[in-house]
């Protein structure tokens, strides 16, 4: 069980400030997901754990012993990257069987972590293959059979399921969230940008926005409890609607937030009127582009056998449990129901 | 209007016959020449006319020769290993690594095959007169790399730019050594272009003139160019053009078989970078 400790970490490339005190406490046996749009720093912050950058300021510790001079192999870490990165040349054996030998382990040993591995995994029948006879799918699993093999305390992924096809993705989701059950032990940090895997594998989820932490929290807590606007509009899909003017003013705030989810639609009355201009049925649900007279454009769903005509005139109302206020900082704003 | 498909055909073979001809004629009438003795040699045939090994017998039995051929073998292939394992070092860090003056070092390398062979012959007769190398194959060795290198760290610098990083930054989670990394991971991938390289690095080295006859001053020292270059008659006025042209023939032997070894080493040299993880 190792714990992870981020303490006011500093990141800067030149004069470009990618990270700015990050504080993060992470449990052994945990499964965390960075998770935010593209440059927010997530994989500047997973390459600083992994000991791939040098921290710029701050202090990392893992298991209570400070990691920031340590070389990347003597942290306990192990990390699936994006494009895999097998040695080409090697065969499936031999990727794994590599790091093992630089930590000078014994052929034995080598060939009995490997066959676990593999059996795990189910590779064990490409063992002499070499990678580009292989599957992205099977390639991923070689990837993490060689991330194993190596016992590590954490486990990094670095947006390991981005370059497979959507099926396989799901699929592959659900054997990492599998693993991370059979190795209960190991800390898990998982970088995405996709808030569906960050919403379905994470314990907690980092959100991280242009360097800066902006929450963490588990799952439920970043959907119903948003620490600001960004969380708010990047957590939940699709996203929450955001509606500026003298709706949210009259809450006392600068915008009313309001999941698709949370609005009930009617034909007869409700507080917004407007007409349905698109709509998106996926079978389970249908999603509704309303445009309204006073809040704009509002995202509505509405359950899977409801049908709506394009054109029609409907009244919309908002859950009043399920309204965000936020004010021009993007921070909440305490509801005030009566306002 | 188009040319009708039978003359476009023709004029097609007709230019790969006159390219054909234009590069392996020389050689062809070297053999033929290398073959035939006496007054045979001055009589213009295309086609063999006599098949007599005596030149070759009377190169082969001339004791000098065949330690000029192992001289030549010695500085290209010393030549060689020192300049790809000096390249794909210096070229680990020149693709890798960021420094100052990266770009700069880059250039100031190309810069070096820039001057003419003979500006730098005096210069370098002095440096390998200080390093009491007079004389000595390693003078060859030395100063061959003026040209090898530049192109070597230049390819293998291209060539490794193109591997992905991350293969490399798996390898250091694995826990290995810039040089481990470079023998286990980077040397084999590299492999293709290395032989390539390799290879133009022998040819250039196996063919060098200038610095071999500078540097070296006994006959048992010589490397073949020079060596054939200096082959002389009984008397001054006589050119043995059997001899000449046996040892030619010889000496083109190695690059040929060398060639034909790598070659499909060299095609896939010329396809590398297309290793994807």
């Amino acid at each position: 069980m190792a714990s992870v400790e981020l303490n006011n970490v500093c990141k800067s490339f030149g004069s470009v400030e990618v990270l700015r005190d990050v504080n993060l406490s992470l449990e052994g046996g945990e499964f965390i997901v960075f998770v935010g749009p593209s440059g927010c720093g997530k994989s500047t912050l997973l390459r600083l754990i992994a000991g791939l950058e040098d921290i710029s300021a701050g202090e990392l510790v893992i298991d209570g012993e400070r990691m920031n001079d340590v070389l990347p192999a003597r942290r306990g870490i192990s990390m699936v990257f994006q494009s895999y990165a097998l040695y080409p040349h090697m065969t499936v054996f031999e990727n794994m069987a590599f790091g093992l030998e630089q930590a000078k382990l014994s052929p034995d040993e080598i060939k009995a972590r490997i066959a676990q591995a593999a059996e795990m995994l189910q590779i064990s029948d490409y063992m002499e293959r070499k990678p580009r006879q292989l599957s992205g799918g099977q390639r991923q699993r070689v990837a993490i059979g060689r991330a194993i093999t190596r016992q590590p305390r954490v486990f990094l992924f670095d947006e390991p399921l981005s370059n497979l096809d959507a099926a396989l993705r799901v699929d592959t989701r659900l054997e990492i969230a599998a693993l991370h059950k059979r190795l209960a032990d190991t800390t898990m940090i998982y970088v995405t940008h996709d808030q569906v895997e960050a919403m379905t594998l994470a314990d907690r989820i980092v959100v991280l926005n242009a360097g800066n932490v902006e929450q963490v929290g588990t799952p439920l807590d970043l959907y119903s409890k948003p620490a600001s606007q960004f969380v708010a509009g990047f957590i939940g899909s699709p996203r929450m609607n955001f509606i500026g003017g003298e709706i949210a003013a009259s809450q006392g705030a600068a915008t009313f937030g309001i999941r698709p989810e949370h609005i009930d639609l009617s034909r007869k009355k409700g507080q917004w009127k407007g007409t349905v201009r698109l709509t998106e049925a996926l079978g389970s649900d249908t999603f509704a582009h309303v445009d309204t007279e006073t809040a704009g454009m509002v995202n509505v769903r509405l359950a899977g056998a409801e049908r709506i005509g394009e054109g029609e005139t409907v009244f919309l109302t908002p859950q009043p449990d399920a309204i965000h206020l936020f004010d021009d900082a993007g921070r909440p704003v305490r509801k005030a129901r009566a306002a | 209007m188009t040319a009708p498909a039978w003359l476009k055909t023709t004029g097609f073979y007709l230019l790969v016959g006159i390219i054909v001809l234009q590069a392996l004629f020389p050689f062809y009438y070297a053999i033929l020449t290398s073959l035939e003795d006496g007054q045979a040699l001055f009589e213009v045939n295309y086609l063999p006319a006599v098949f007599d090994l005596s030149n070759y017998r009377s190169m082969l039995s001339d004791g000098v020769f065949g330690k000029q051929i192992l001289n030549s073998v010695f500085v290209a292939t010393v030549t060689v290993i020192i300049s790809l394992f000096l390249a794909i070092t210096a070229s680990f860090a020149l693709a890798r690594i960021r420094f100052r003056g990266r770009g700069l070092l880059l250039l100031t390398i190309l810069s070096v095959s820039m001057f003419p062979q003979i500006a730098v012959l005096s210069g370098l007769f002095e440096l390998v007169r200080a390093f009491g190398l007079f004389n000595s194959l390693w003078s060859l060795v030395f100063s061959y790399m003026i040209f090898t290198l530049p192109f070597t760290v230049w390819v293998l610098t291209t060539f490794m730019r193109a591997l992905p990083v991350e293969i490399e930054e798996a390898a250091i989670m694995d826990g290995a050594s810039s040089f481990t990394i470079i023998r286990r991971i980077f040397v084999p991938l590299l492999w293709p272009a290395m032989v390539t390289t390799g290879l133009l690095a022998f040819i250039q080295a196996w063919n060098e003139f200038l610095f071999a006859l500078t540097f070296l001053s006994t006959d048992s020292q010589r490397t073949v160019p020079v060596a054939i270059a200096l082959i002389s008659g009984r008397s001054e006025f006589e050119v043995p053009w059997g001899n000449i042209m046996a040892a030619s023939v010889i000496v083109t032997l190695p690059l040929v078989v060398l060639v034909l070894i790598f070659q499909r080493r060299i095609v896939s040299g010329l396809t590398a970078g297309a290793v994807k993880g």
